[in-house]
Order: structure tokens, then sequence, then C-alpha cells
């Protein structure tokens, strides 16, 4: 079997870094590696993830600044090519910025930080990051955002509903979804999309830190374990 | 600009006495320089020399099997944990700079303690803090909880390191004077980690990281006084906190050490410069020739002075190895920091400073620091006069109560309520190795790559220390350690932050010699020696001292996970014991307190062959996988540990029917806080062999009751769970909600 060529991005102040690069080492055929933010690159990469944290400090618009490093053009470059794109929280912030995907995260509605386990109901499962989960099935990933809630224009908001490019919404343990299972005030309980092309996905859940049952369930890992059977499968048939 | 003309009453604005004026002139022989004048008033503050309380601390055990750096000896204390690692920890106060200003306060209390452990050579895996508030029917009180809350998360989150539990208490003994103290905790491999020291003649000295301001200029001798009516003008006292720099500096410090590039680091935190400089000089027997216009400045015109007194944070002093100088500049360079070579160390064992081509100071370093010149005191001691009126109290004159109702009450009360409001505010599980988070009996972290995992603690009742100030000590020692054996861990060692008032009145250094010696008796009785901490006088506003408040932060050892037991219930028809015996004691009690009005009475007795054997007992159970649930009885007494049994686990609570034996009153059995007590939850198919085993070790229990269904009942009351938990978990958060 070839592998799969990861990388996990490092901004300065980037903190879920490790957590990333931690749950793709679980997959034998994946060889991940950091990518510096000060570098540019135009060597392949399978899939990269852009991590969790606070890049730069985060003291102007969270992933403001990172949208315009330069290592950032190159992610860029990636995805028009097919590259596979994760960002997690700091990451989805970032992919917004960049244009990579629309809309914006805006302070929570509570105004305050939010760590906690959430539940999600998985809206799709024909894409390549949710291919193993049920359509409708309700997971936990844990959140933990001062700005998450997200927003863009009713016409981006509609576009994404009718191309199900909304992969994961906020919801109960029941899968019921509605203002009182919304922790940051997310338009439509939104917590994941991906661009049209289906290769971005943006959440701002954590997968990675439910990716070992030992703090509590592994729900997180079955996303990893998608996009990386995904990857196989394309690489078997190009073989 | 021209500087001040030195005299004894200049000293004295600068907090030095008489006597400590006269040192100096006896000292260097001569008159002082103004800057140097600033860096002998920081380096002897309190804050800096420990003068009032060394003598104390040094009867502490300080040192024991599993210890690799005794208390002291560096930054933070640390402990061997097997596979090659070891663990550095530490706690410290914060309380004067978050009374005056919470955010910055708290947060910069976090900032400083983090440095603490990575300076060391360790990645910080951990935080706790522990929290005294006033009352929160108070706006302002409601204003500073709210500050510290933030300024504490935001520190932590960006950063990158889980805060993962802790205590908050509210008490109106801390209403002008909040305490807030931030505990860290690092892992090391044995043999990787760095030293504060400076030696090797010729060798660099840099300062990394951020660039020195004015903010925090004689923060250290801010912490030395009193909180007053003036307090407020010295907001600028307090440091500005930059977590992402500190992340900067986390990364590129870890790696110098790593790849051994140089001979010491310790970070600036109080008295800044001043203090690195003497401090690492000191320990290497050795002198520093530096150059102040080499420091990287944020702000213009600046003195001398400012320069050595500047607390800014972020920053941290290095001593390079010779002809490593450009690969340590390239490190800090790569994470965007200031990396400048500001002097080199000498054999002269002075230090010398220049500015503009000036001599602003020649001082012996051996001279400025703790264990070397800096002043050291024993003050007077005398037994308070409350005492007797505290203990005048009896409890059979109490009034009876409805148990029902005062235990919906004390479900309630923020002392004993869910802290979630604050907790949920932190990122707990970043670093993705937080098995057990905050609101639990304690905080387990597992060390990926091993089967270990820490528990981790912190504890102290105040109210006890304040009845009894020996007994409250010892207290606090003993319960940090029962919480963690609850987890399934062995209790290693401590660290202290020890908040008290003026040790100038006796009465107050008569509380802090007694919890001392408490503390110190538990410690040694338990096997937990102190790894190091800091010590907080001057904890008192004009309204009032606190209550004397030794926090134990507790490192817990945990051999195996399997053996990580949580405090809830998990299972129904489960049987359901008390280990230990009630002895009716009902003052101090958050009961006495909440539902009577009263802070009465003496603390709750220990005795810690009794504690010392429930623990070796628990773990044994533990081990043998007998265990599915532990959690220890302390505020508000067996009625609320079993309420919280059944509730803590959010996503599903568990019911269970209890009987208490009767002892004189239904009140005192319910609320009664004898220590030495925990509940246990173990399947039906094990009771025997459990039983079996705790008469053979002698060791008293009751069999309780067993689990199940959607209430609580306790000899004949019935309680509602959601009821139960709508009180506990969202109490605190009404109050903040709807008033803030």
């Amino acid at each position: 079997m070839s592998s799969i060529s990861a990388g996990v991005v490092v901004f300065p102040g980037s903190n879920c870094d490790h957590d990333a690069f931690a749950a793709l080492t679980k997959f034998e055929m994946v060889s991940p590696e950091y990518i510096w933010h000060k570098d540019t690159f135009n060597r392949h990469f399978d899939l990269i993830i852009l991590p969790g944290g606070f890049s730069y400090g985060d003291y102007l618009r969270s992933g403001a600044i990172a949208g315009l490093s330069p290592v950032m053009q190159s992610v860029k470059n990636a995805a028009s090519e097919g590259t596979v794109i994760i960002g997690i929280c700091n990451g989805f912030q970032i992919l917004c910025e960049s244009g990579l995907l629309p809309g914006a995260l805006n302070n929570n509605s509570s105004l305050k930080f939010i760590c906690s386990d959430q539940n999600l109901r998985v809206e799709q499962n024909d894409s390549i990051f949710t291919s193993g989960y049920i359509k409708g099935q309700v997971v936990n990933f844990p959140i933990a955002h001062g700005e998450g809630n997200y927003t863009a224009p009713k016409e981006v908001i509609d576009t994404l509903e009718k191309e199900n490019r909304i992969l994961f919404r906020y919801s109960d343990i029941k899968g019921t979804t509605g203002a009182e299972a919304n922790p940051n005030g997310s338009i439509n309980n939104i917590a994941g999309i991906i661009n049209a092309e289906g290769n971005v996905l943006g959440l701002m859940p954590h997968p990675e830190r439910n990716a070992d049952i030992l703090l509590g369930n592994a729900d997180g890992l079955t996303l990893f374990a998608s996009v990386i059977n995904s990857l196989s499968e394309k690489k078997v048939q190009h073989a | 600009m021209k500087e001040p003309e030195i005299t004894a009453e200049l000293a004295a604005q600068h907090g030095l006495n008489e006597d400590e004026y006269q040192r100096i002139l006896k000292i260097l022989g001569r008159v002082p320089s103004f800057t140097e004048l600033g860096v002998f008033s920081v380096m002897w503050s309190e804050h800096c020399s420990y003068k009032n309380s060394i003598l104390q601390l040094k009867t502490l055990p300080r040192s024991g099997g599993r210890l690799l750096v005794g208390a002291g000896d560096e930054n933070a204390g640390l402990v061997d944990i097997g596979d090659g690692l070891a663990v550095a920890f530490k706690i410290e106060s914060h309380n004067h700079p978050s009374a005056v200003e919470p955010y910055q306060g708290a947060a910069t209390g976090v900032g400083g303690i983090l440095r603490d452990i990575f300076t060391m050579g360790a990645r910080p895996i951990a935080c706790l803090n522990s929290l005294r508030f006033g009352e929160l029917d108070d706006a302002r009180t409601r204003y500073l909880f709210e500050g510290v809350v933030k300024g504490i998360g935001d520190y932590g989150n960006s950063f990158g390191v889980p805060t993962v539990g802790g205590e908050i208490y509210f008490e109106n003994a801390y209403k002008g004077n909040p305490l807030v103290n931030a505990m860290a905790v690092g892992l090391v491999k044995v043999g990787e980690t760095a030293s504060a020291i400076a030696e090797g003649e010729g060798n660099p000295v840099f300062i990394v990281g951020s660039s020195t301001g004015r903010d925090g200029i004689h923060g250290a001798t801010f912490a030395s006084e009193e909180i007053s009516e003036e307090s407020e003008a010295k907001r600028p006292s307090v440091q500005v906190g930059d977590p992402f720099t500190e992340k900067l500096l986390l990364e590129a410090t870890l790696e110098v050490i790593q790849k051994k590039l140089i001979v010491g680091i310790q970070d600036m935190g109080a008295a800044g410069i001043s203090c690195s400089t003497t401090e690492m000089s000191a320990k290497g027997n050795s002198g520093m020739e530096v150059d102040l216009n080499k420091v990287p400045l944020r702000e213009k015109q600046m003195t001398a002075y400012e320069i050595m007194l500047s607390e800014s944070q972020e920053r941290m002093l290095v001593v390079g190895k010779k002809g490593k100088e450009t690969e340590i500049k390239a490190v800090f360079d790569k994470w965007d920091l200031n990396c400048s070579e500001v002097g080199t160390v000498s054999s002269t064992r002075m230090l010398n400073i220049s500015f503009d081509g000036e001599r602003k100071a020649s001082v012996p370093p051996i001279d400025l620091v703790l264990g070397g010149g800096a002043p050291v005191y024993i003050r007077e001691t005398a037994r308070p006069a409350y005492l007797d009126e505290v203990r005048s109290f009896r409890k059979e004159e109490l009034p009876e109560t409805d148990c029902v109702d005062a235990l919906l009450l004390l479900m309630g009360t923020p002392n004993i309520a869910s802290k979630q409001w604050a907790y949920r505010q932190y990122d707990s599980m970043v670093q993705t190795a937080t098995v057990i988070g905050p609101g639990c009996d304690a905080a387990v972290v597992y060390i990926k790559g091993t089967r270990k995992a820490l528990a981790l603690k912190t504890d102290c009742n105040g109210r006890y220390v304040y009845l009894n100030p020996r007994e409250g000590a010892k207290a606090a020692v003993a319960e940090s350690a029962r919480n963690v054996v609850c987890t399934g861990a062995v209790p290693l060692a401590i660290t202290n932050c020890l908040n008290f008032g003026n040790p100038y009145k006796p009465e107050m250094y008569w509380q802090f010699t007694e919890a001392i010696a408490g503390m110190g008796e538990a410690c040694r009785f338990l096997d937990t020696p102190v790894t190091g901490g800091n010590v907080s006088f001057y904890n008192e506003s004009p309204e009032s001292a606190v209550y004397p408040t030794p926090t134990i932060g507790m490192l817990g050892l945990i051999e195996d996970l399997s053996h990580i037991t949580r405090s809830y219930f998990s299972e129904n028809g489960s049987v359901i014991y008390i280990l230990g015996k009630d002895e009716e004691e009902i003052g101090g009690t958050e009961y006495l307190k909440t539902v009577h009005g009263m802070v009465k009475g003496d603390c709750p007795k220990l005795d810690l062959t009794k504690e010392k054997k429930l623990h070796d007992n628990l773990l044994f159970l533990i081990r043998s996988g007998w265990v599915l649930s532990a959690h220890d009885v302390s505020d508000g007494g067996a009625a609320v540990a079993l309420a919280e049994c059944c509730i803590m686990n959010q996503e599903e609570a568990i019911g269970a029917e209890i009987s208490l034996p009767a002892g004189s009153r239904e009140d005192f059995t319910f609320f009664s806080e004898t220590q030495s007590r925990v509940i246990i939850s173990v399947k039906p198919e094990n009771t025997l062999v459990v039983e079996e085993y705790l008469r053979s070790r002698n060791q008293e229990y009751i069999r309780a009751g067993v689990t199940g269904g959607k209430s609580l009942k306790i000899n004949g009351y019935e309680f509602d769970l959601s009821d139960v938990s709508d009180r506990y978990f969202r109490s605190i958060s009404r109050i903040m909600e709807h008033i803030s």
C-alpha cells in the first residue's frame, strides 16, 4: 500500500498541532510532517491540516494574519490542485480568512470562551470527510473556542444548505438542533462546512481530541479514517 | 534625568527599614546609587527574599525518595515518576495584582508560573488554580471573579496548556483581597533539565523574549504591603501579559535547552533583570558584566533604575555557552523573538551594571539573595484573641433544621455548587491527555507513551485554618492527598502557596507558624515532601485580613491507567460504602456557615494514622479492580458528597437509596465534616471480598446503600435529582449571567 503524505501547518501560536499530528500517526499508512508557516512549498501533499490554536496570537480578528502568511499561498495552490485540507477551530477561521471557505467566525454569542463536550449531528455522509459515519448520526467532539459563531450572508447560507455542504451541526444528544443545542450562536447551528469542490473542510469542533477511547470516545477518529480511506482508494485507482 | 539624593528616608519609601539601609551601607562600604537602592529594595522585599518566612519554611520536609530537586534549589521542584521522566510543578500567588486589575493580574500569574516550569526544561502539561473571593452578592466581587476567570482562561487557552482543575471559594474575608494562586505542571526527561545558574567566565548573557517596558516596576514591593485605599493608584505596578509571546518563548527555550546550547536560564518574574542576574550569579558563585544599552526596550527614555526594576513579562535571562552565540540567536530568530547579548559572566563575584557608558550599579550578588546576605527575621507571635470567641461554640445549642431544605440550600451555595461557569471558560482538553478534567476530586492527566497518569489537586479550607491553623493546615494536606488517592493515585509531593496577613502583626505570624507546623506534620506522615512554592504575606485590606490560606498543590502518580477511578456513581445496583467513621463534627462546616450563618467552633480533627490507613486500603481496593467510584467526604458532609456522587456525571445521573446510622442528631449525621472518609461504590459480586479486606485491615466502614433510580433517598428523605442537579450546576451561572 502506498503511503499518504500529510502535513500539519505550524503557525506561531498553533497549539493543537501536536494533537492533530498524533491523531494522524494512529494510521499506519500516514507519515505526517510539520510545515513551518514561513515556508512555501511546491511538493505534493495528499492531506494538509490547519490546526487549532491562536495563530500569531489572534490579537486581531482570529485567523486574519495567518490567512496572509506565506504558507497559505502554497496551501491555496494545493487546494486548487485537489489536496484535501482540514481546518480545525483556528484552522477553520484561517480558511475563512483566506477565502478557501465562505463566511466568518464571530465572537460566541455568550462573549465567552467555551470549552465543553459537544454533540454534533452528521448531516451528510457522501463526503470524503464523513463517509465513515451514518447520515443523521450524533457524534461528540469537544469544542474550545471564543470565536466560533459562524456567520455568512443569506445567499451564502442558502447555497451551503442547497449544495449539502454543511457536514456537521450542533445538536443535543438526540440529534435535535435549535437554539438550546447551539453553543455559540452559529447560523443554522453550523459547526462544519466544505467548499464547493468538496476537498476543503472547516469545522470548529476538535475531532483530534476525541481520537482516543481513553479520553472519552473515539468519534473523531472516524473523520480522519474516512479521509484516509478515500485517499488510499484514490491511490489504488491511480496505481 | 537627575537622580534623587540617597537618604534613609528615600530607602524607607522603597520599603527598606533603617536597619536594612544600614546593612546596605555596610555591604557596599558607601552610599548606594539610585539604581542600587532600587535593586536592594526589590531583592530584599518580602516577595523575593522570604525574609520573614524562610526560617519557618526550613522546618518543612523538603527532601524525599522521589525528589530530584529540592525546595528552593531551582525555579520549581522536580519529582521522579519513573520511565526516565520527571515532573516539575509549582504554585504561586498573584493576589495583589489581581485585586486591582483582575484580568491582567490573573493572566500574568498564569504566565509567571508557566515560565517557572519551562525554564527548567519541562514542557507544561497542565495548569490548576486556587481562587478566593468575597461573596457573590457584591458587585465588585463579581467583577473580580469574572475578570480573574477570563484572565486565567485567555492566557492558558492561547498558550495551549489545559487548565484541568482547581478550587474556588467565596467568603467575606477575601472581599478586599482576593487570592489568585496558579499552579503549573510540566514534564521533562531526567537529565534534560536546565538550571538557573550563571557560571564560566566569559560565557555570554542574553535577554530573550519580550522587550522591556515600564510595566510592573516595583511589582515585588507592591506585593509586599497591604492593600489600601492607595492601591488603585498602583495599577501601573501590574504587568501586562502576552500569551502568544510566551508560547513562542516556550518553544524557543525548550529548543536551546534540548540542543545543549546553554549553561543556565532563569525566567524574569518579580524584580525582573535585578532578580535574574543576581540569583543566577549567586548560584554560580560568579559575577556578571551587563550593559543595559543592549536591553531591547519598548519605551523611550527609560532609566537604568527602570530597566533594572521592570517586570515586563515573557522574558528570560540566558547564560549561553561561549561559541554557541550564533546558534542560540538562530533559534530565537526562528521564533521571531528578541535575543540580545547584554553581557558576560565574570569571576569577580560582582554584578556590574553599566548604562550610557556609566557604571550604574556594582553589587555583590550573594549579598542580595535569599540564603546569602538578604535579611532573615523571626517575628513575634501571639495567639489571636478571636480564637476564644469562636471556640465557645457548642453544637448542642444549635437549633435543629429541616435536612431536606438544608441539603437543597447547600447544593446551590456557591462554595459547594459546581464551578463550571468558570472552568468552561478554560480549555481543559488541549494536548489530548486530560482523562479527568475540572469538577471532580482530582484531575487526571495521562503521560503519553506510558501506562501512567498524574493526579493533580489544589486544596485548602481557609475556614478550618482560621479556626485552627495547625489542624486546618494538616487537613489541607490530608484532603488533597485523599483526593488524589480517590482517583487511584499515590500522593507523591506537594507545592504550597502560603497566603497570610501582615507578618509584623504577632497574631498573623502565629497563624503562619502554626499552619507551617501542621503542614509539616502531615507532609512527614503522608510522605509527601514540599517541593517549593511561594509565600504571600500582607493579604489584608482596610476591611480585614484574609483567612489564613495555605493552599496545597498535590501531585499523585497513577501507576497504571486501569486504576483511574472517577468520583461519580457509574452503575445501577452497585453497593455503596462509606469508609471512615463520622464523629459529628460541625465546627467550621459549610452547613454551619450557610444554614446557620456562623463561622465558629473548632475545625474537624484529623488523625493522621487513620488517614494514612484509609489511603492504603482504598488504593488496594482500587488496584484490585473492585472500586467503581470513589469520592471523598468534605465540604457539606456525607449528604452533599452522596448527592455529588449521584449527579456529577452530567450525562447520566444515577440515584441511590442510603441509610446513614443515626447519631445524636439528624442534621449532624447529614452535614458533619469529619475527615478521613470516602464514599465508594462496588459491584454486588465484589462486596464479599471488599468487606473481608476492610475487616482484615480494621478499616472502619459502613455499608450505606445501593445505587439506582432517579432520586436520592437518605434515611427516608427523598431528593429529586433533576432539582439537585439544577441547583448544583446552574446556581453560579444564574448569579453571574443575570447580574453582570
